[in-house]
């Protein structure tokens, strides 16, 4: 029998201002609370649920038709990181989408998108108009949200945790053997970020979020990506204004911008609904070139808190919202965007080549 | 810079259609945003572009060489447009760069250089400019000989596709699995173009495709990516399209776009194109198939996709201006310079008329055979699909529930047809394993997946009537998009008509509150609000996106998808009744679902509803809208065909009284109309039974046109001139009965046909236009050589056909255009067809006499006061001849003879002082070239022979050595006119006729057809065909070739004058 025209177990979305959605589950059967927030890149939801930056969320897909090719296996590479997926688990509270494919095909899927939810204990809904549902985000800036399904569930505000502990690794890792030594802190970091700097002439060692980090040896700082609100990093700011005082090379990317700028001594905002696509331009301030970037954050640093010698790097050619910032002298930069990618285009992964350069450079002088 | 030349694409045709009128049109706009002049080169007489409001001077001549530099020598442009009117336009850019033209009148190419287009074009150039920067192309070789062609496949192995470098749509090229195939396909792939590639095939792959769009500064983003649901070995025209792509992963989408950016800055285009790429579905293996370095056809679809203005940047870029300096259309606040996101999904298919033509192959592969295409938005791909099945099929109601049968579906499944997606559609109704359709097929199973469950839905609604279908099923069938009809087919049991089911299922829906949304395209998923009103409708939503305000605003039907018969034409007709609406202060909605027009541009009218034109989506839209009423008179047949519904259902309706396009449309009602007027109409009857027509077609006399009801198609209109021919004509058609009746009509021969375009108001005619055809009656009017004002018609038989059109407008009380169509013959006239709405002929003919039929028709129809235009017809001091375009090189079989059926799919119209000089220049313009020494000559009848001798005498004098076939040389032997003869095909007898065409030792074929009956495989039809296949110039018509003669008697090249449009006004 069609999928259809079975009983499909029934379930809501109901948002903080009591907006409600009905819909029908595709994942686990539980209900689930979170920040809702949308999501507009048309492919990579493999990529975009093990995401550790959505830790928190429920995502709302505005790609209508969602499932299609699966979900790949969990074949791991020569670094032990998964192939197909940016962190070893789901981070989103639930899923939300208009039509789900209950029938998916790709040589490389192992499993249904449904059944990965299940596995993983995540929710999901169908049946929603993501468009209307994105719109009313957008006019009202993310609001809480749960997904109910048979029994109900209290709104719990994910902010109020501190996301990046949650997230970060618990202990040191050391990958590579190239010759540039780089600590990067693990904030929540996509495997990708990972995957791209092994393709260059460098080591890694990867640390948690709160990690002494000047007690190991290192030509560099990397900074990574991460949930929620970037002041509540405090430790790891902290560590950032050492490092720039002792004006070690510092690089960051979204979250790491934010902490990067926060050490600096610049300010960070809420954003009204974030950015979270495939397809934000940014303008390189020193080029004038555009570059098309896959984002997702909800917070952003305000320009005009930047200190003395600070320059904007990038900026948004839709909304001009700050994403990039570098100082005039030193070797500190940072990127609002996801030059690594996945899911999203990679145009600008250049800048891990800018970033080491900038390591050489220091070490010349 | 000051002054641009653009060039357009010329006639339509198949593989170049109507998506040049909209980039050039665009292009325009751009152009004289930045102040500058715009000249434009288009002998295609009905586009937007080639209005008064858009380009500054029009020049209505060939886009060829010979023609295009004279026009620079005369304007001097600075700068010159080649990517926006189609591989006409490239071409001829080509040429002029390569001898020298552009660099002597110092003329800059704008946009992507011409070595950057040359190496996109030189197959050899291209693979070579790839493989530096390590990107995968398919193994292939270019040749330019069978010989090599045949040591090129020894290297690559078959299976191979042979196709030609330089051609539009995949001309000439094919499959090829053994060596004789191979020779058989690139005998006929060299004749088009003189080199041609040997490529390994990856038949089965995906194919999928990415509009990417580049600055001078090297900003660089994809607009659009595209997925064919038919997988490679079908043309992209001939396929099913999906935007975005649905079964491409991150890694794949991303992998491509990366490799779509490095070409296309390694190649260094600026401006616009596309890039068609190979991807294995079991691994992650790709190849780059091809660059398109212009406007095309697909870009035109991505831009209806996404609503990003893809030939407006383009034009703008093309001009030095960078991507971030340009605003988002839609939005209007954010930037170009970024890569729209969709929260919809969008499916073409294409629009094939291939019953419209005799001996045409009915398969589908890779040349591209489709006129036109639809584009169909929703939310899933289920319910695209089906409105796009409405949208191309009219009498389709949906993917499943159509009388269709198929003999053999394992066999209609591995050899596709324009059929294929209905077979899969009975192949799982039957049964078959999804798994046994994709072997067969190479379809993704994920489609195959989403089809099954419309068959299954289809299935569970059978199981109930109109009381007991449940609310969830009958909205999952709706979010699936299921028409009423479909669901009213499934549901009622009883015998009424399909209009009240659907009618009566749409009164339980909304009692059930099933509605559809109204949904916008902002190009950011939702992400900024959008200040356009660009909109579709769909079952998979809770709220409409815009709010209705009673404005006073206007419903304009569109024109539906491009065919024969219905083509751009109407869509100009659309677009100045949208203007002059907006003019007189109107909000302005058009429905329309023609990615290739303007009329569905968002910037042409208030509100754009991208949706079908069926009596259901209207009747919702209306109801939604709550419009002042609607305008069915500009989109031809279609909108037509739903006045009379639409106003049963209390739809207001504008203009003359459905009541009276009823009266015009239904055969009895106009003839006993006619007969109340005492106006004469050739004999005819209806008949519901065999036995009858053999004695009605006594009494009328032979020859009698038979007219079958649509049910019948495939046994098409046709003309039977003895016993023998109507008797084959029964066996074809052997269903005739009282709900499909045949139509017997008395065909008169040797009669003139003359046409009126009016426009009238409350009954009176406000202006008029005559036009005479060169051709006898008997040729379809669209196929007909039209010229205005005519030149050859007695004044008293103008004074009758003026004083009968008068009457009928009168008694019809019409408001708004209309067409009639007449019969001369020795001053007696009769009406044969009377159409209440705008026809083919209203750009023409508003162009030639500078009256803007529509504009005043519009105002007609809005109750405001127009005045009479005065004795339009006879004081001008020049001549326009509109020609057909046909496309019969791509419809592999077909005989190209003029009939009842039209098969013409394009025309174009020039100016010239007199008709020998608008002659001329129209033919040149459909690609028929002036014949330099032999020319071979099958005259038909006696009659026609006859009719012939004075021009075979001319061209002997003129210098032209003239070959024969065995009747025409025999008699012109006795007229002592020197000639040759040439055996026929059939006979194995040398010098041969056949030898001579395919050694192209003659550069015209004048072969008239001696009944209008072509038999398959006869002398006649090798020798046309053989023609077509070898790009010879082929005339059929003996009024045709008379006038042909004539006018290369009385004019060389020298004499045919280049003046553009305002110059002859």
């Amino acid at each position: 029998m069609n999928f259809f025209l079975e009983k499909r177990k029934p379930a809501k979305l109901v948002l903080e201002d009591s907006s409600v959605f009905h819909g029908f589950s595709f994942g686990y059967e539980s209900s689930a609370s979170g920040e809702v927030v949308f999501n507009t890149g048309m492919v990579g939801y493999p990529e975009s649920l093990t995401d550790p930056s959505y830790e928190g969320q429920i995502l709302v897909l505005t790609n209508p038709i969602i499932g299609n090719y699966g979900v790949p296996g969990l074949e791991r590479d020569e670094n032990k990181l998964l192939k197909h997926f940016e962190s070893d688990k789901i981070h989103i509270r639930g899923l939300v989408i208009s039509d789900y494919s209950h029938n998916y095909n790709h040589w490389n899927a192992k499993k249904s998108l449904s059944d990965w939810l299940i596995e993983e204990k995540i929710t999901g809904i169908f049946g929603i108009d993501t468009r209307a549902l994105t719109k009313k985000i957008r006019e009202k800036g993310v609001m809480l949200g749960k997904i109910v399904i048979d029994k109900d569930t209290q709104i719990e505000d994910p902010n109020k945790l501190n996301l990046v502990s949650i997230v970060s690794r618990k202990n040191v890792i050391r990958l590579g053997t190239g010759t540039l030594k780089i600590l990067v802190i693990d904030c929540g970091i996509k495997n990708n970020i990972i995957r791209m700097f092994l393709k260059k002439d460098v080591s890694l060692i990867i640390v948690p979020w709160n990690y002494e980090i000047f007690k190991e040896e290192f030509d560099a700082i990397f900074i990574s990506n991460g949930p929620g609100d970037p002041v509540r990093c405090v430790e790891t700011i902290q560590n950032i204004k050492l490092a720039i005082q002792k004006e070690i090379p510092v690089f960051g990317i979204c979250l790491g911008h934010q902490i990067l700028a926060l050490a600096a001594g610049a300010k960070t905002y809420k954003l009204k609904y974030g950015h979270r696509s495939q397809n934000q331009p940014c303008i390189d301030t020193e080029t004038n070139r555009c570059y098309i970037t896959p984002q997702n954050h909800g917070y952003a640093v305000d320009e005009k808190t930047l200190p003395k010698n600070w320059k904007v790097w990038f900026y948004n050619a839709n909304d001009s919202t700050n994403e990039g910032i570098k100082h005039n002298i030193k070797p500190f930069m940072s990127v609002q965007f996801h030059p690594e990618g996945k899911c999203g285009p990679q145009d600008t992964d250049f800048l891990f080549d800018k970033f080491i350069e900038m390591i050489n450079k220091s070490k010349e002088k | 810079m000051k002054k641009v030349l653009i060039l357009g694409s010329g006639g339509l045709s198949i593989g170049q259609a109507g998506e040049f009128d909209y980039s050039g049109s665009q292009a325009i706009k751009a152009l004289k945003e930045e102040n500058l002049q715009t000249i434009l080169v288009n002998p295609n007489i009905a586009t937007i572009q080639t209005s008064s409001e858009f380009a500054d001077k029009v020049y209505f001549l060939p886009v060829t060489y010979q023609f295009v530099k004279k026009i620079i020598e005369k304007e001097k442009p600075d700068g010159i447009l080649l990517s926006f009117g189609g591989q006409t336009a490239l071409n001829c850019g080509i040429e002029l760069y390569k001898k020298g033209i552009l660099r002597k009148f110092g003329v800059n190419v704008l946009g992507t250089p011409v070595e950057t287009i040359i190496a996109t074009e030189d197959r050899d150039l291209f693979v070579k400019k790839l493989k530096e920067i390590n990107i995968k192309v398919p193994d292939s070789i270019a040749v330019t000989s069978i010989k090599e062609a045949i040591n090129a496949v020894e290297k690559i192995g078959f299976p191979v596709i042979v196709r030609g470098a330089y051609s539009l749509g995949g001309l000439g090229s094919g499959f090829a699995e053994n060596k004789e195939e191979l020779k058989k396909l690139s005998k006929k792939a060299l004749a088009t173009s003189s080199q041609i590639l040997i490529e390994k095939s990856l038949k089965g792959w995906k194919e999928v495709e990415y509009e990417v769009v580049r600055d001078c500064k090297d900003n660089c983003i994809t607009v659009c990516n595209m997925e064919n649901v038919d997988p490679l070995g079908i043309h992209t025209g001939e396929s099913i399209v999906v935007a975005p792509s649905q079964t491409l992963t991150n890694d794949e989408y991303h992998k491509l776009r990366t490799i779509s950016i490095t070409v296309i800055r390694h190649l260094g285009i600026i401006g616009e194109c596309n890039i068609q790429f190979a991807l294995d579905p079991y691994s992650e293996d790709y190849c780059v198939i091809e660059v398109n370095a212009r406007l095309s056809r697909s870009s035109a679809l991505a831009s209806k996709a996404t609503g990003y203005p893809l030939a407006f940047v383009a034009a703008k870029l093309s001009l030095g201006k960078s991507l971030t300096e340009i605003k988002n259309a839609i939005t209007k606040a954010t930037c170009a310079c970024f890569e729209p996101s969709l929260d919809y999904i969008t499916l073409k298919f294409p629009k094939w008329d291939l019953e419209k033509f005799k001996a045409v192959s009915k398969v589908i592969g890779s040349s591209m055979k489709s006129v036109g295409e639809v584009m169909a938005i929703g939310r899933t791909f289920e319910e695209v699909l089906q409105k796009a099945i409405r949208m191309s099929k009219e009498n389709f109601i949906g993917l499943v529930g159509n009388n269709i049968s198929f003999q053999n579906l394992k066999e209609e499944l591995r050899f596709p047809s324009d059929m294929r997606i209905f077979a899969v559609a009975k192949a799982i109704e039957k049964g078959m394993s999804l798994d046994k359709i994709a072997r067969l097929t190479n379809i993704d199973k994920w489609f195959l997946h989403k089809i099954k469950n419309i068959v299954e839905v289809n299935k569970e609604l059978a199981k109930y009537n109109i009381k007991t279908i449940p609310k969830e099923l009958l909205k999952q069938a709706k979010m699936l998009g299921f028409s009423d009809a479909q669901i009213g087919k499934q549901i009622i049991k009883e015998k009424v008509s399909l209009d009240k089911k659907s009618l009566r299922v749409r009164r339980l829906r909304k009692s059930k509150k099933i509605f559809p949304f109204i949904k916008q395209i902002d190009t950011l998923a939702g992400e900024y609000p959008a200040k356009t009103n660009y909109l579709y409708l769909t079952y998979n939503g809770s709220e409409d996106d815009i709010t209705i305000r009673n404005d006073e605003s206007i419903v304009i039907l569109g024109s539906g998808a491009y065919k024969i018969g219905n083509s751009v034409e109407f869509d100009w007709c659309c677009v100045n009744c949208t203007l002059t609406l907006s003019k007189l202060g109107y909000k302005t909605i058009m429905i329309n679902y023609n990615p290739e027009t303007v009329s569905t541009d968002y910037d042409i009218c208030d509100r754009l509803y991208f949706e079908e034109l069926t009596l259901e989506r209207v009747l919702d839209i209306y109801e939604k809208e709550n419009p002042q009423g609607v305008v069915v008179s500009m989109g031809g047949q279609i909108p037509n065909n739903l006045a009379l519904r639409l106003h049963e259902q209390r739809v207001k309706i504008l203009g003359t009284a459905p009541k009276s396009i009823d009266n015009a449309e239904d055969r009895h009602k106009f003839s006993k109309l006619l007969d109340e007027l005492n106006v004469d109409q050739p004999p005819w009857k209806e008949l519901t039974n065999m036995k009858t027509i053999k004695n009605v077609a006594e009494k009328f006399g032979y020859p009698i046109l038979i007219r079958p009801s649509y049910i019948l198609s495939g046994s098409a209109m046709s003309v039977a001139s003895n016993e023998d021919e109507l008797k084959r004509f029964l066996k074809k058609a052997s269903l005739i009965s009282k709900e499909h009746p045949v139509v017997i009509t008395k065909f008169l021969t040797g009669a003139k046909e003359i046409e009126i375009d009016a426009v009238a108001n409350k009954g009176d005619i406000i202006c008029y236009a005559i036009s005479e055809h060169v051709e006898n009656a008997g040729v379809h009017s669209g196929d007909a050589t039209l010229v205005t004002p005519p030149q050859r018609l007695y004044h008293e038989t103008v004074r009758r056909i003026k004083k009968i059109t008068r009457m009928i407008a009168k008694s019809l009380d019409i408001t708004g255009p209309f067409n009639i169509q007449y019969l001369a013959k020795d001053n007696e006239i009769k009406v044969i067809e009377c159409n209440l709405r705008a026809s083919r002929s209203f750009p023409f003919v508003s162009k030639v006499y500078n009256v803007n039929f529509i504009d005043l028709a519009t105002r007609a129809i809005m109750g405001r006061h127009v005045r009479k235009i005065q004795n339009t017809s006879f004081d001008l001091d020049y001549v326009g001849v509109k020609a057909p375009q046909f496309s019969f090189t791509r419809l592999r079989g077909a005989d190209p003879i003029l009939g009842v059926e039209m098969a013409s799919t394009g025309e174009v119209a020039c100016f010239g002082d007199d008709i020998f000089e608008a002659f001329l220049k129209a033919i040149l313009s459909t690609g028929f070239k002036i014949p330099k020494k032999s020319i071979l000559l099958s005259t038909g009848t006696l009659k026609e022979k006859g009719e012939f001798i004075e021009s075979a005498k001319k061209l002997v004098s003129m210098g032209y050595k003239l070959f024969a076939t065995s009747g025409t040389s025999k008699f012109l032997d006795n007229q002592k006119i020197n000639n040759t003869l040439l055996h026929w095909p059939l006979e194995d007898k040398k010098p041969n006729a056949l030898d001579y065409i395919t050694n192209l030792k003659v550069d015209l074929v004048i072969n008239i057809p001696k009944s209008n009956e072509s038999e398959e495989l006869s002398n006649d039809y090798i020798i046309r065909r053989t023609a077509v296949d070898f790009s010879i110039p082929i005339i059929t018509n003996i009024k045709c070739a008379n006038l042909f003669v004539k006018s290369i008697s009385k004019k060389n090249a020298k004499d045919l004058q280049i003046k553009s449009w305002d110059e002859y006004l």
